[in-house]
């Protein structure tokens, strides 16, 4: 039976092997929101390997707190893309006047 | 000695759940046709695994626990430490389908067709008008 150290390391190999779809995602993704998507996957992807990471160095109590900084500032992240990149209504008025002349 | 088995053996199956999950994710995110599928994939898989990976984790914070009066006494910091865990999985649990449902309505505004069978997507527009 392998000792739970081990364990945690091929996690953690295993969740940095994963992120690589997603990478690919975020170079290929034909769309901008594509991309954002596949970079929100990474970041929940890197706060779970923060706390695999404070498994490994007996320090859970302190990366804790890193992870959960980085599950924020990654959710603030992803909302405020998507506010950015969301039209605004006088916005889309604009762009359909202008289909409907062209 | 018996309760650290026991404790690693559930904490690594959430945790292989866990991974199965991701894999599934990742999967879905490389070969799913169009973004919204592809949203679909990433949303749900992404929420449940790390949920999973992190209880994991908390669970074998009780590894060398003792359940006695001196045992609370010396280790309730570990308490506050599962504690913290679960908040993580509590607050992955909550954000990430926000932040889906924001992306994927930014997405639908921004004027991204889905890919449909049978129904056009000017007839999808009546039921769901783009602001």
């Amino acid at each position: 039976m392998p000792s739970f150290d081990n364990i945690v390391i091929w996690t953690g190999f295993a969740l940095f092997v994963l992120m690589i779809p997603a990478l690919w995602r975020v170079i290929k993704g034909p769309t901008a929101i594509d991309r954002i998507v596949a970079v929100n996957v990474i970041g929940t992807k890197t706060a779970v390997l923060l706390v695999v990471i404070g498994q490994k160095f007996q320090k859970v109590e302190m990366f804790v707190d890193f992870a959960l900084a980085y599950a924020l500032l990654n959710f603030i992240g992803s909302l405020a893309a998507s506010r950015f990149l969301q039209k605004s209504p006088c916005e889309r008025q604009e762009s359909k006047g202008a289909a409907t002349e062209s | 000695m018996i309760q650290e088995t026991i404790i690693t053996i559930i904490s690594t199956l959430l945790i292989l759940c866990g991974l199965i999950f991701f894999l599934g994710a990742a999967v879905g995110l490389l070969r799913f046709p169009d973004f919204y599928t592809r949203m679909h994939a990433a949303g749900k898989g992404d929420t449940l695994s790390s949920f999973l990976v992190v209880l994991g984790f908390a669970v074998y914070q009780l590894h060398d626990f003792k359940f006695t009066e001196a045992g609370f006494k010396e280790n309730w910091w570990v308490l506050l430490l599962i504690l913290k865990l679960i908040g993580i999985c509590a607050f992955i649990m909550i954000t990430s389908p926000t932040s889906t449902h924001a992306l994927m309505n930014a997405g639908w505004e921004d004027d991204i067709e889905p890919e449909l069978k049978h129904k056009d997507a000017n007839e999808l527009e009546k039921d769901y008008p783009r602001k």
